[in-house]
């Protein structure tokens, strides 16, 4: 073998070794930025919904049509008050970061999260210590919530609402 | 991070998940023509002939690369991409070096001398499969949760195994090994695994009484001292671990786990300050009160003062330098001249054969895979998934850190593995399990939301009126 060759491989192998980590970072970065647009919600287009509760729009950003505009409790201590739904998510619970601060004691400090995603509303248990059941269902990963479903925290029920 | 209002990802509407599994193919093509490579290079270097079993070798190579693809397809097809190429190119790369100091030691020793490339062979493909069982095995990382204290006993078990008369060993003067028949075993790698479990599992529930209470000074969150227990009950362990089983790296990894762990979960710079003082108390005391610690300080600062006791350290960075920019070149340098150049400094091993900009790719290697890891926790949608991963990455990180510190004398020499790259069998299976847990939790957390299902019109639970 010449000197040459040896430093050939040498160098090659260098190279080799860069090229991959330069393609590594290159799907690391199409990871992050290069997401696929598939279908681009364009609520503005969508068939209008039935007109039967013109409903007040909350403050803060206009929730697309068809979505539920608020969160309501239905039973329990807190029965009757509610909160307007806009793009962020809502945390339900007896502590301070809580939308709506429940006077339950079966209920956690955070309890439940509930958000949205443009579309639909998922509601995401936070690990308490009771649950939150839809249906008989005691829920453990985010699920998607229909408006009118009611879901149970602790003795509160509550249910999103159009 | 934030932990308390996690990023949902079906906030941005447009994410659409993707598998990326074609990704991940190409690049463990790259990663298979680095390995097989570097075993050719390593045979032109010094023999001057491609080794003869590398037709063999390349079968198995690229046979587990494909086994642990599909693998992954199947149980897990939304898991990182990166990860699982860059582990196979750290593990090739390792065995290549590991056999290029075998070829070193049989021209210097003659035939008998000990070769421990095979064996590392062995070890890779026992680590491969238990990759593959873990990811079978463990479908959904939340059930792990369950076994919080299982978990915990685990590693203060295999902790302690070294302890026990007759089946701890000495080895170099660390009492980390377990002699099992021929075999010798480090629990601790073991250990760090179900330590990150234990950690993420127990932080996630206690998170909260640790994160409120406490006051502020000098604008740092402090936390109340009677919530000081469980750091104070980790800092005495690793302090044990260091008096007992004279391990500086474990004791380290293990505190530095804890206190990064709790400050992730309850994003209280105050826990880094405590930490960094508990270390900083307990590194004093330990130099003061242990001769091997001092030793290891003195060589740190003052190699040359005593070149014989620090012959290892001084061959390592005389080695780094021969290396210079662009590296020997494989095979052609001579790094079997330090002591244990195939495992605690198979870094600078590394350095002198593949240079400043080989030691770099390998750096930004690890780099890669930290960054999936914490890439993993930011996305994952639960409390544990997060809290694991962050834990799975900053042992990898803190390892890789203490490694590498200690060899290029940028912090005193512990002795801990390089995840992958040494030789070492525990260390190899464990870190192929840490690799498999990530894999699993980056599949959970990039898998798309579940689609509305119809909800069964059953009896809704009824609330039990007591009072």
């Amino acid at each position: 073998m010449t000197e040459l060759t040896l430093t050939l491989i040498k160098l090659g192998f260098l190279a080799v070794l860069w090229l991959f980590v330069l393609s590594a970072v290159s799907v690391v970065r199409s990871d992050i930025f290069g997401a696929r647009v598939e279908s681009a919600p364009k609520p503005a287009k969508q068939p209008k919904q039935s007109k039967a509760r013109p409903a007040k729009q909350p403050r803060g950003r206009k929730p697309g049509r068809g979505l539920p505009r608020r969160l309501e409790i239905a039973e329990g201590p807190n029965a009757g008050e509610s909160v307007p739904l806009t793009d962020e998510p809502i945390i339900l619970g007896r502590g301070t970061d809580a939308a709506i601060r429940l006077d339950d004691d079966y209920v956690s400090t955070r309890h439940a999260r509930f958000a949205t995603n443009g579309e639909q509303w998922f509601v995401e248990d936070l690990g308490s210590t009771n649950g939150t059941y839809l249906g008989s269902q005691r829920i453990t990963t985010p699920i998607p919530l229909p408006a009118d479903t009611p879901v149970r925290l602790g003795k509160t029920v509550v249910e999103l609402r159009k | 991070m934030s932990l308390r209002t996690p990023q949902a990802t079906s906030r941005t509407p447009q994410f659409v998940p993707r598998k990326r599994r074609g990704a991940e193919l190409i690049l463990l093509a790259v990663a298979l023509v680095i390995c097989i490579g570097a075993y050719c290079a390593v045979g032109i270097g010094v023999e001057g002939r491609v080794p003869a079993f590398v037709y063999k070798l390349a079968a198995g190579l690229v046979g587990a690369a494909l086994v642990t693809h599909l693998i992954v397809r199947w149980v897990a097809p939304y898991a990182d991409p990166v990860l699982l190429p860059t582990v196979i190119t750290l593990n090739g790369l390792g065995l290549a070096m590991i056999y290029r100091i075998d070829l070193a030691n049989l021209e210097n020793d003659g035939p008998d001398a000990d070769t421990l490339a095979t064996q590392q062979l062995i070890w890779t493909a026992l680590g491969i499969a238990l990759f593959v069982v873990v990811i079978i095995v463990v479908r959904d990382h939340r059930k792990l949760q369950a076994m919080t204290y299982t978990f915990g006993l685990a590693a203060i078990a295999l902790l302690l195994l070294p302890l026990v008369p007759g089946l701890g060993k000495d080895i170099n003067g660390a009492r980390i090994w377990i002699g099992l028949g021929p075999f010798s075993f480090q629990p601790g790698e073991f250990a760090k695994i179900c330590l990150a479990l234990f950690f993420a599992g127990y932080l996630v529930v206690k998170r909260d009484a640790l994160a409120l209470a406490g006051r502020r000074i000098l604008g740092i969150d402090l936390p109340r001292g009677r919530d000081l227990g469980p750091i104070l009950l980790a800092w005495l362990f690793s302090l044990g671990v260091l008096v007992f089983e004279t391990d500086l790296g474990s004791s380290l990894l293990f505190f530095g786990l804890f206190v990064v762990l709790l400050y992730v979960a309850t994003e209280r710079p105050g826990w880094l300050v405590v930490g960094s003082l508990l270390f900083g108390a307990g590194a004093y005391v330990g130099y003061l009160a242990f001769s091997h610690v001092r030793f290891r300080v003195d060589g740190w600062l003052h190699p040359f003062a005593d070149p014989d006791a620090n012959y290892q350290i001084i061959q390592a960075m005389y080695g780094m330098a021969n290396g210079g920019l662009l590296g020997s070149g494989l095979g052609q340098g001579s790094p079997d001249i330090t002591p244990f150049s195939y495992s605690d400094f198979i870094i600078a091993s590394m350095g002198e054969e593949l240079g400043l900009a080989g030691l770099m790719a390998i750096l930004l290697m690890y780099g890669l895979i930290v960054e999936r890891g914490l890439r993993v926790a930011l996305v994952c949608r639960d409390g544990f998934g997060k809290l694991l991963a962050t834990g799975l990455a900053v042992s990898i990180t803190l390892q890789v850190f203490v490694v590498v510190g200690g060899v290029t004398r940028l912090i005193p020499l512990t002795g801990l593995t390089t995840p992958f790259l040494s030789y070492g069998g525990s260390s190899i299976l464990a870190n192929w399990v840490i690799i498999a847990l990530l894999l699993r939790i980056s599949d959970q957390s990039r898998r798309p939301a579940p689609a509305v299902v119809e909800l069964e019109q059953d009896d809704a639970t009824q609330v039990v009126k007591i009072r």
